[in-house]
């Protein structure tokens, strides 16, 4: 949606006096046969439109050489310094006159550098971007974001943030002086409580009132952001702080003091020890435990430590083709299972309870709830719930198990490994396989789509950038995971319009580590705010955008197929609502518009090989394109 | 705007039990009493309009759906099958109110026809080098 700007009164003078011409036009075209009352009419305008002597010699004579108007120390200068401190590469930010003083210190006093600013074409493409880039580079970007109208664009990605537990540190701008705003758009776009609009999903908010209090508030809302369990913040911040000269004497920046993640305690993880290496057959799930690169080194190390199979879902929190990964073997019904910032563990904990086992809980969810949305799940029923950051936690977890285990446990530990490494490695066998089911089909499967790719960006320092969900799954079937930075998981609320903003974000992020970054992006989440792909070719961010066009919103296919089953009316409609047909959109030309690269739409899946090589070439010297793919639904 | 999604992992063993149960082929039904030939040219406008493709996939084997080539199920025990889908959940049921015996036996007739398009994985180069990073 665009933003009006205000109308000030010498542009509503302007536009009057050009009302005008255009209307001495129009008239002057038609009294040059004989109307005399309308040149009569012209003459009159036309002398109005002069000025008169006294306003000439006013506008003309001596004046202070320096405008009266000018302000030289705004306080969004003081701002920027604060934002300074904080480590912030990039604000992402769709424009908006509720920040403009801001905005403009931000590309002339900070030069535009640390933060860089990136023109987005929506509020939630900012969100999501910044969402992305938390993912693979562990810290928040900024997104700098509109009162009222932006925040509201914004609010579905903040709440995928808030679900998924990523940093993310916001400002948005209020117009939060009555006196002082204008009637009409001025008003429009400012709140009393900005921050309520989206208090339900942003784990802390404030709305400073000086700049001494923006720059206290600024610094603890990054640390917020940062502090496990991890979440998005939000400072509103009034247009007039912004734009008043600064005159408060002794402003200071307070340093950034970061809080230590809460560690379980030590009690508590002792016993979960004591189960964890008791157990016959235990079980480690998890979902978001890596929090940083040590994360996966430390998961990996309590696998091998317990010799217990890891389900991982969400992050990278584990190696796939680690020979640990997995549910096990055949009839591995855990007796303990440990999940690890898992956010609903009550299915685990019911199927546990149904055949006598135990389920122990590591999380930090449990630190940070809220009453209105439901994110937080079903209640579970755990036997030992540890209210603490999981990856905090695993070293003082594998120190227990260590001092626990006997000479006959270990060696029952290593038989159990062994099976569970077979195990491992004939179920990949099978999956491998079956990636040949319908290989040469017309549309394309999603299985030789991703085969295909494998080969040619193995050897790169590769980063999957999009969810697997949608895809079955099929990179984590036949790729080789290994990097915490090599998969970013999804949508953290199952809200659509993450993927390609998020995709963009994460290839930023990699960007400076020379990494590659691939999406395999759903033609559904694109069309909510594809302006994305402009941000994209804009500041020249390197990544190949792969499109998995089943020409549809297909999830809803299926439900739909499913409500019309179940009331006995048949799924001959289902495509009615859920469909992206008729007619076909073509993403290569939509890249095309918005400056990229764009190939397709490919339909023979012998063309894949040739097209993915040509686009990968454009990728690595710097530049994104998009591959638009016509596949099989998934 | 807000969409559910199936819980899909990154772990390999979860993955696999999903590629598992995805695409396995049902097991066959007894042969029944036999059956009119189906009209395959009718029977894939009913493919696409009924949404079969969307569990199977155009090729009939691609997708959540349970693989549908090669049909190991005879017509007859297509036509039960789909009429009431033994396990809740597994694929929508079609009545006789929505899907005529005959409407079915068109749609059996045309995935008869689709390709098997499944070589085996050690036959395909790229799934072949694969499988020996398996090794």
């Amino acid at each position: 949606m665009a933003k009006i700007k205000k109308l000030k009164v010498d542009r509503r003078g302007f536009l009057k006096g050009a009302a005008a011409s255009a209307a001495v036009g129009a008239v002057g075209s038609v009294v040059s046969g004989s109307d005399a009352v309308a040149q009569e009419q012209v003459a009159q305008r036309n002398a109005t439109a002069q000025p008169n002597p006294a306003t000439l010699a006013a506008d003309t004579g001596v004046r202070p050489v320096v405008s009266s108007r000018i302000v030289e120390k705004p306080g969004s200068d003081f701002m920027v310094d604060v934002l300074k401190t904080l480590d912030l590469e990039y604000v992402a930010a769709n424009p908006g006159s509720t920040f403009e003083g801001l905005h403009e210190s931000l590309i002339n006093y900070g030069d535009n550098k640390m933060p860089e600013l990136l023109t987005c074409c929506h509020e939630e493409s900012a969100v999501a971007m910044a969402h992305g880039y938390a993912k693979i580079e562990g810290k928040p970007m900024m997104a700098l974001i509109h009162g009222d109208i932006g925040l509201q664009h914004a609010s579905m990605a903040i709440y995928n943030a808030y679900a998924d537990r990523v940093p993310i540190y916001m400002v948005v701008g209020n117009h939060a002086d009555g006196a002082e705003r204008s009637s009409g758009v001025q008003s429009l776009h400012s709140a009393q409580d900005l921050g309520e609009l989206v208090r339900d999903y942003v784990k802390w908010d404030d709305q400073p009132w000086s700049l001494g209090h923006f720059a206290e508030s600024a610094v603890r809302a990054y640390n917020i952001a940062r502090t496990p369990p991890m979440g998005p913040t939000l400072i509103t911040m009034a247009a007039e702080l912004q734009l008043h000269p600064n005159t408060q004497p002794g402003l200071r920046i307070p340093r950034l003091s970061r809080t230590s993640p809460p560690q379980g305690d030590s009690t508590a993880v002792a016993e979960a020890a004591r189960m964890l290496v008791n157990a016959e057959r235990p079980m480690i799930m998890t979902e978001r435990t890596a929090r940083t690169p040590d994360g996966m080194k430390l998961m990996i190390e309590l696998a091998e430590t317990l010799q217990a199979p890891v389900s991982s879902n969400e992050r990278m929190d584990f190696p796939n083709r680690h020979p640990l990964a997995g549910a096990g073997f055949a009839n591995y019904d855990p007796d303990v299972v440990i999940s690890l910032e898992v956010n609903d563990v009550s299915g685990t904990a019911r199927a546990a309870r149904a055949r006598n086992a135990k389920t122990i809980s590591i999380s930090s969810i449990d630190l940070s709830h809220k009453a209105n949305i439901q994110e937080f799940g079903k209640y579970s029923e755990v036997d030992l719930d540890i209210g603490a950051d999981a990856e905090a936690t695993l070293p003082a977890l594998i120190e227990q198990i260590n001092k626990l285990i006997t000479p006959d446990r270990k060696r029952a530990m290593q038989g159990r490994g062994a099976k569970i490494a077979a195990a491992h490695k004939e179920a990949r066998k099978k999956a491998i396989e079956l990636a040949s089911v319908g290989w040469d089909a017309s549309p394309v499967s999603l299985n030789r789509l991703c085969a295909e790719l494998w080969p040619q960006i193995k050897d790169l320092d590769w980063s999957l950038v999009s969810w697997q969900g949608f895809i079955s799954g099929w990179p984590g079937r036949l790729w080789n995971f290994d990097k915490h930075y090599q998969y970013i998981g999804g949508q953290g609320a199952g809200g659509m319009g993450y993927g390609a903003p998020a995709a963009v974000g994460a290839a930023l992020a990699n960007k400076k580590h020379g990494r590659f970054s691939v999406s395999i992006q759903t033609d559904g989440d694109l069309n909510y705010a594809p302006g994305v792909l402009w941000t994209a070719a804009h500041h020249r961010i390197p990544l190949l955008t792969i499109m998995h066009n089943n020409r549809g919103y297909h999830q809803e296919v299926m439900f739909i197929e499913q409500a019309a089953s179940i009331r006995n009316r048949g799924a001959d409609r289902a495509h009615i609502g859920t469909k992206l047909w008729d007619p076909d959109i073509n993403y290569a030309k939509m890249a095309q518009a918005y400056g990229m690269e764009g190939f397709g739409p490919i339909t023979d899946p012998k063309d894949l090989a040739p097209t993915f090589r040509k686009a990968i070439e454009l990728v690595r010297k710097g530049e994104p394109a998009m591959i638009d793919v016509v596949t099989q639904p998934r | 705007m807000i969409k559910l999604s199936p819980i899909f992992t990154l772990s390999a063993a979860l993955l696999l039990a999903a590629a598992a149960a995805n695409t396995q082929t049902p097991a066959a039904a007894p042969a029944g009493n036999a059956a009119p030939t189906g009209n395959a040219t009718h029977g894939k406008e009913l493919f696409v309009k009924y949404s079969c493709y969307a569990c199977h996939g155009f090729s009939g084997q691609n997708g959540n759906g349970a693989r549908l080539v090669p049909m190991k199920f005879p017509q007859v025990g297509f036509i039960a099958y789909v009429r009431n889908p033994p396990r809740a959940n597994q694929m929508p049921s079609y009545s006789p109110k929505v899907l005529a015996d005959a409407d079915l036996a068109d749609i059996y007739a045309y995935i008869k026809t689709l390709p098997d398009s499944a070589p085996p994985a050690a036959t395909v180069p790229i799934l072949s080098q694969i499988l020996s990073q398996n090794q």
